[in-house]
């Protein structure tokens, strides 16, 4: 039935019915409040204190120790859609880097008897132990419709906020300081140069800008000897590392702000070694070949993103969690490059190539973790492009 | 759609459709919802579709729902002919369960498809053949390296025992090809091994069997997959069995997404679903079963359905991604990224929906209707239908599911009185319908989570969500309710009528302190994407919270209350109903709002209404969206009207209290209701008019029960008042009869008397009409093959009665008429006479839609469900083009017959008698008797094979009816084996038999033997009033439905089968359904 009963019907269905005075407020402890005005009150858990930055969901149904602990997630109070949160518990294996960077968590409600033969304890205490508040019985339905319509937000999170005016939490959120607003990619990468796997792979060269550890363990379960820079290190002593390829990982933030790690991008590119952009590490390539980028209304979180080959057609599901995208138009298209993969919901630029190099460049998340994993074979392929080249450089040499 | 759809081999512009076929258990109305909007995806495209499908219970055999309906049997012959008829390119065989699938693969393999080149559309043959024959299964997992569960494949029993030798009992035990897992068991002991195993292979139409490794308490984990022919996979949803491994997935309490998975077990078992679609190659939905190691990351693959299924029926449900029309649209060479999500309208197809709500569904089982069935639940399926409830919670979506079944357990507050600990710990664990209250029992007892962990191996997630709703309970008992604690036993599920119970106070004080408080439901879309994107689907769900999506709809609009699940008794038919009533209401200009808690069904999917509330169909959920319609205050408008004529017993029991909250309730007067089923208003009413009805009495008690049977004379039809279903109905022939059933009564009371009438043996006759107050139009007269005392849902009806004078058909409509002009019915009306020494008596009256009318429907080409509709709405059935009277008799005859699912549940008796129990119907239709009743018989598996052998054991009442029967047999053939007396008979006429002997054990052979030897194809054995003839019966027909015989109960069945089987053979006309209305021969 799709005739005008249904339109009518539906298009009100989607606008947001305001809340009636009268309806039953719960009590509540603390407070999830936007800078448009909009404050959700709900239950403290997680560590006393409060949060700031900006507010965001992501669609994920498992996963959220992953997300708690992916380092592009630093500076965001983080929704979680899917209401029950902290079933299985958190675990010593699926920590994707050395702490939790979330500012702050969003749940409607999480589990205090965790169930999992891997879990080691509850999201509350382990939460606690990092020094993260957190809220529960949130409709996190409505938030997530409401960061919808007015896109991710400046935003606290309080905790004692229980007799605190709805006006005194919105004007601290609207002095909320979000991710592009500061160094956040300084902030969660590690100083020191670490090196992985086997002796004798394949040496890949990885600049953590927030780096995952399932990026790391993707290259080194297919025989990549691996070494770990900090976002920052001067391409010189990448190239002294001798890499056989590049990747430039994930991490927070707006693309905009780093442009010392352009002289890296585009000194690999004119050294013909491998490329391999994640996320940030796309769009970093994309700024330093001319294009452009700028952010979202809304990120893109979630497991279950679209994604095309237009060079084949194929549709593959994608781990995404970004805020900024690459601007399709300013892709420099009479240089060789290309836009490979777009994104079937909106469009949005997914992936680039170039004709001659060497060059893997998506915007998702290959390594998923959490989400699916469709698109691991990119790390093949990348094995595979490194091996390529260095028979070429024999060929040649 | 402009594009032509184009498969690889070319242009499709034809599509021939497989339904599934009568209702049974492990094939439900799934199939109808899955092909509904299979055919309507197709014609979208510009598709000719052709259906054929056996069951009129549906909406996909609606003459609009395909280019041509076929109601024909659903046999290789048929679809031969239907081809031949038809010619379409392409042939989908993934829609109609695994009798669909089963029929397409026979008809591939006698090489029909390719004789007249039909493709086989969607998931290859090959991957067909792969994913269901064990062997060829194992091979490609094994390749894959996908691990599978040790075990082996065996065609006889030594090969099993030899296999028990190596791998330690139990061992679970499931044959090839057969439907919900029938014949399969888990076997404890080498004893019940030799005899699973015998079982299994029999009932494999292969032979085959797979033996393997019991995984007892390892989780069931189970993906909803996708993929099209350019191999983009993705997947729908994934479930999370509450049950542990070794109960029938359609017998679990089943909950999605996953609660106990972290995204590393997620994703392996993804990743694992999508590896093996690939491999199979399958093009549609596909589901895939895992059993998952609760200690470690070990699984293993348990079974592949190509096809969608009950599974995929809840995962549409579930999610809001509709898997049969998208397979649909693959078959016929769709690509998933050029089709659209139908849900948010502006997304893409090929995607996965995220879920912000919890899911659980209940299998509901027939247990209260088959008192003496096993109980225990395992790998074979006993529930016949299923529930799902939606919400923020487990502790809610759970406890909104039990409110859903409608069993004597209302809520999880439920317990049986007679529980001692010792029978808590037995049902908890062994599987079986009572274990989930059992589980609270034990833990308002004071057991711990991890005892019942230990009992049930039930993971501890589910079992603490089950204590904290215990510890809520007794807060709510010792505390009092205040606001905080009602609003946290709201946002758990619990209904004012639960909470009132705790705290000392009735439902609406509880309900007044909510309004108080300003505690209402808000109601939350289902739109696949958790929020992400805005949607433009109508499904919704209710639950505390704070922000509400669901704005009242504007303008008039009335709100359609749903049949809940499909039961004996209460099947498909109302769904059927619920759906049309929707429809014509919507075409009326009235927005339909619709409310019903099943997932398997047409009427909650997202488009059959304008709005959908996916809620149980209890007072206080259909309350509460009545409400929220009116804004809550009245600023939504006036509260909608409420039509409880379509929704079966369901519905009716929510007209009174709806009623009595000022709803204005369509159709028949709650007064019209009342008089109908209150036995002292009846009587008075019916002698005002003048008709007869039974003799008879309402009693409360024994010695008055006595009085009335010996005044009357046995035998007596022996009843409870307001009944569904003829629930604990008998015929009872003498005193101590009398007194045993008065004894096993459950209360005897002046609100609850046991009604005792005599009970005529005569013809059977029955009417569905439809009254707007002024004329009362009657489509046709249904008569009964079956003399009365088969209850009228088991009996063959035959339309038009063909054994009726005019004068009976005059009383019929002239009865008829004033029946439901003085009752005051608005809309349907169905009334059952018996016809006894020329005279017609009213048995029953129920102002209300019944079971028979999609059947009539169908045969008359009278539109009823729109008409009664329509008169609710307030046009006369004039004014809708009809007029009163009884409709012109049309050129045809049209034979209903029920269909049971009786080897599903052991133990059950199989002789017919007042209590129903069938779980389906199918319908045979042609230009006259013969050949549409051999029709019906052929597709409800009753036909004997064309030549063999039969046993015959008769009562002796029943003899000399027989004697003309038994020489057509042997006429046509048959080798008769008879029991003693029923021998003696059939010499003393002088025809040849093999006497074999009633007193099983006791000759050689006896007559369990012949069945279980298979020496017969066919059993006729219609048991005498004796108990103990019933219950030596009993084994027989057991062994015959066992053995997959067809076994035939009543005499009038089995004269009229052995007729239309002389005459007819297979000389049956097959074409659409419209063509046989009109006259002139249809070849």
């Amino acid at each position: 039935m799709t005739d005008a009963i249904l339109d009518e019907t539906t298009r009100k269905a989607n606008r947001p019915t305001p809340l009636p005075a009268d309806r039953y407020r719960p009590p509540s402890d603390a407070a999830l409040a936007l800078a448009d005005g909009r404050v959700f009150r709900g239950r403290a858990f997680g560590a006393p204190g409060t949060a700031s930055g900006e507010a965001v969901f992501t669609t994920t149904m498992t996963g959220y120790q992953e997300v708690c602990t992916d380092p592009s997630f630093r500076g965001q109070i983080v929704c979680m859609t899917y209401p029950l949160i902290g079933n299985y518990g958190v675990n010593t294996e699926d920590d994707e880097s050395r702490r939790p960077w979330i500012a702050g968590l969003v749940v409607r409600e999480h589990s205090s008897q965790p169930s999992n033969w891997r879990s080691a304890g509850t999201l509350d205490a382990y939460l606690k132990r990092y020094d993260i508040p957190a809220i529960a019985g949130v409709d996190t339905r409505a938030l997530t419709r409401h960061i919808r319509e007015v896109g991710d937000a400046r935003a606290v999170l309080f905790h004692g906020a229980g007799s605190m005016p709805d006006e005194e939490l919105i004007e601290r959120a609207r002095g909320a300081a979000i991710p592009g607003e500061h160094d956040v990619v300084g902030e969660v990468l590690a100083a020191d140069i670490e090196v992985l796997g086997p002796e004798g792979g394949p040496h890949v060269v990885v600049v953590d800008c927030g780096v995952k550890r399932n990026i790391v363990r993707s290259l080194v379960a297919r025989g990549a000897r691996v070494t770990i820079v900090p976002y920052g290190t001067a391409y010189g002593e990448i190239a002294a590392l001798r890499p056989d390829g590049v990747v430039v990982s994930p991490g927070p933030g707006d693309p905009a702000n780093l442009n010392a790690g352009l002289d890296v991008v585009r000194s690999v590119l004119a050294a013909q070694v491998p490329y391999f952009g994640i996320c940030l590490g796309h769009q970093l390539l994309a700024r330093a070949i001319g294009a452009e980028t700028s952010k979202l209304k809304f990120g893109h979180r979630g497991g279950n993103h679209p994604v095309r080959d237009r060079r084949n057609g194929r549709v593959t599901i994608t781990a995404q969690n970004h805020s900024y995208r690459v601007d399709p138009e300013t892709v420099p298209t009479d240089q060789d490059w290309e836009v490979a993969l777009v994104n079937l919901n909106d469009g949005s630029v997914e992936g680039l190539t170039h004709h001659r190099l060497p060059v893997l460049s998506v915007q998702f998340h290959p390594e998923a973790s959490p989400g699916p994993m469709d698109n691991g074979v990119l790390f093949d392929e990348f094995l595979a492009m490194i091996s390529r080249s260095q028979a070429d450089r024999a060929g040649a040499a | 759609m402009a594009t032509p759809t184009t498969t690889s081999q070319g242009p499709v512009r034809s599509v021939l459709v497989l339904g599934s076929g009568p209702i049974v258990i492990g094939q439900a109305a799934e199939f109808d919802y899955a092909g509904t909007q299979a055919c309507r995806a197709l014609r979208e495209e510009g598709i000719r579709t052709i259906l054929v499908n056996s069951n009129p219970a549906t909406i996909m055999t609606d003459e609009d729902i395909a280019d041509a309906v076929y109601i024909e049997p659903l046999t290789p012959d048929v679809i031969r002919r239907v081809i031949q008829r038809e010619r379409p390119d392409g042939l989908l065989p993934t829609l109609g369960g695994q009798t669909g699938l089963n029929l397409a693969v026979q008809v591939a393999r006698l090489g029909i498809l390719e004789r007249y080149g039909v493709r086989l559309l969607g998931t290859p043959l090959e991957a067909i053949e792969r994913a269901e024959d064990r062997a060829l299964f194992k091979q490609l997992l094994d390749k894959l390296g996908e691990p599978t569960v040790a075990s082996t494949i065996v065609t006889t029993l030594e090969e099993a025992r030899a296999f028990a030798k190596e791998v330690p009992l139990p061992l679970v035990i499931r044959p090839a090809f057969t439907l919900g897992g029938t014949g399969g068991g888990v076997a404890h002991t080498p004893e019940e091994l030799d005899r699973i195993v015998a079982g299994g292979i029999s009932a494999s139409p292969i032979g085959q069997v797979l033996l393997e490794r019991s995984l007892l308490g390892w989780k069931e984990i189970e993906y909803e997959v996708m993929r099209d022919a350019a191999d983009t996979c993705i997947t729908i949803c994934n479930m999370e069995n509450l049950d542990p491994m070794g109960v029938h997935t359609g017998d679990s309490i089943v909950v999605a997404p996953s609660q106990t998975l972290s995204d590393r077990e997620y994703q392996m078992l993804r990743s694992s679903a999508l590896r093996i679609i690939r491999a199979l190659g399958i093009e549609g939905g596909c589901n895939v079963q895992y059993a998952l190691d609760p200690h470690s990351m070990d699984y293993s693959v348990i079974e592949v359905n190509p096809r969608v299924s009950r599974s995929s029926a809840l995962a549409s449900k579930a999610t809001g991604y509709p898997i049969a029309r998208m397979s649909a649209k693959i078959a016929i060479g769709r690509r998933l990224d050029e089709l659209t999500n139908a849900v948010t309208g502006e997304t893409t197809a090929a995607f996965e929906p995220a879920l912000d709500y919890a899911v659980v569904k209940i299998p509901r089982w027939p247990f209260d209707k088959f008192a003496r069935a096993e109980r225990t639940i395992g790998t074979q399926m006993k529930a016949t239908g299923e529930v799902m409830a939606i919400d923020r919670s487990f502790e809610g979506a759970l406890q909104k599911a039990v409110r859903s079944l409608e069993t004597n357990a209302k809520d999880l507050g439920w317990e049986d009185s007679t529980w001692t600990d010792e029978v808590i710990e037995d049902l908890i664990a062994r599987p079986n319908d009572l274990r989930l209250w059992a589980l609270m029992a034990a833990l308002r007892r004071g057991q711990t989570p991890e005892r019942l962990h230990e009992l049930s191996r039930i993971d501890p997630w589910f079992l603490d969500k089950l204590q904290g709703l215990v510890d809520l309970e007794r807060r709510i008992a010792s505390d009092g309710i205040d606001g905080d604690l009602l609003w946290t036993a709201k946002r758990a599920g619990f209904s004012d009528a639960q909470i009132g119970r705790l705290s000392g106070q009735s439902d609406g004080r509880v309900r007044a302190l909510r309004d108080r408080l300003g505690m209402a439901p808000v109601y939350k879309m289902v739109d696949t994407c958790a929020g992400e994107f805005a949607a433009a689907t109508p499904y919704f769900y209710a639950t505390y919270e704070e922000e509400d999506e669901a704005t009242p709809i504007p303008g008039k609009r009335a709100l359609v209350v749903g049949s809940g699940p499909i039961r004996i008794g209460q099947g498909i038919e109302f769904d059927y109903c619920s759906v049309q009533a929707a429809r014509a209401l919507h075409d009326a200009g009235v927005a339909s709002i619709m409310v019903n808690s099943n997932p398997e069904t047409v009427s909650t999917d997202f488009d059959a209404s304008d709005r959908l509330y996916f809620e149980p169909l209890d007072a206080e959920s259909v309350g509460e969206i009545l409400r929220h319609e009116t804004g809550g205050d009245g600023t939504g408008g006036e509260v909608p009207p409420v039509i409880v004529q379509f929704g079966g017993q369901t519905a009716i029991n929510l007209a009174a209290p709806l009623a009595s909250e000022g709803v204005s309730i369509w159709g028949s007067s709650l007064d019209s209701i009342d008089l109908a089923e209150d036995r002292y208003r009846f009587e008075a009413f019916l002698r005002g008019l003048g008709i007869p009805q039974p003799p008879g009495a309402a009693v409360t008690s024994l010695a008055d029960a006595e009085e009335v049977a010996n005044r009357i004379g046995y035998p007596v039809l022996v009843r409870p008042s307001y009944v569904l279903g003829g629930r604990a109905m008998e015929v009872v022939y003498g005193g101590d009869h009398l007194a045993r059933y008065i004894r096993n009564a459950a209360s005897l009371t002046p609100e609850h008397p046991v009604l005792v009438d005599k009970y005529l043996l005569g013809k059977e006759v029955e009417v569905d009409a439809i009254c707007d107050g002024e004329a009362v139009l009657i489509p046709g007269v249904m008569e009964h093959i079956e003399r009365a005392g088969v209850h009228s849902g088991d009996s063959f009806a035959v339309y038009p009665g063909i054994n009726l004078f005019p004068a009976e058909i005059e009383t019929i409509v002239d009865y008829t008429t004033r029946i439901a002009l003085a009752i005051g019915a608005r809309g349907l009306i169905n009334i059952q006479y018996v016809i006894h020494a020329g005279r017609l008596y009213v048995l029953e009256v129920n102002p209300r839609s019944s079971r028979t009318v999609p059947f009539m429907s169908k045969a008359t080409g009278v539109p009823m469900v729109k008409l009664a509709t329509g008169v609710m709405l307030g046009r006369s059935l004039r004014e809708q083009g009809y007029e009163g009277g009884l409709w012109p008799r049309q050129p045809l005859v049209a034979v209903k017959a029920p269909v049971f699912s009786m080897a599903k549940l052991r133990g059950v008796e199989v002789h017919l008698g007042p209590e129903m129990k069938s779980t389906g119907e199918v319908m045979g239709i042609d230009r006259s008797f013969e050949p549409a009743f051999f029709k019906a018989l052929l597709a409800a598996g009753l036909a004997l094979p064309p030549r063999g052998s039969i046993l015959l054991t008769l009562a002796d009442e029943d003899k000399a009816d027989a004697v003309g029967m038994i020489g057509q047999l042997v006429r046509m053939g048959y080798k008769l084996y008879a029991t003693e007396g029923t021998a003696a008979l059939i010499e003393r006429h002088g025809m040849p038999v093999q006497m074999v002997t009633k007193r099983i054990g006791r000759g050689n052979p006896d007559m369990l033997d012949v069945i279980l030897q298979g020496t017969v194809d066919g059993v006729i054995n219609t048991p005498g009033p004796a108990d103990k003839e019933v219950l030596d019966g009993l084994q027989i027909r057991r062994a015959a439905v066992e053995r997959g015989i067809p076994c035939i109960t009543s005499i009038d069945t089995a004269r009229a089968m052995t007729d239309a089987m002389a005459s007819a053979g297979s000389v049956y006309t097959v074409q659409p359904v419209p063509a046989y209305r009109r006259h002139g021969f249809g070849y």
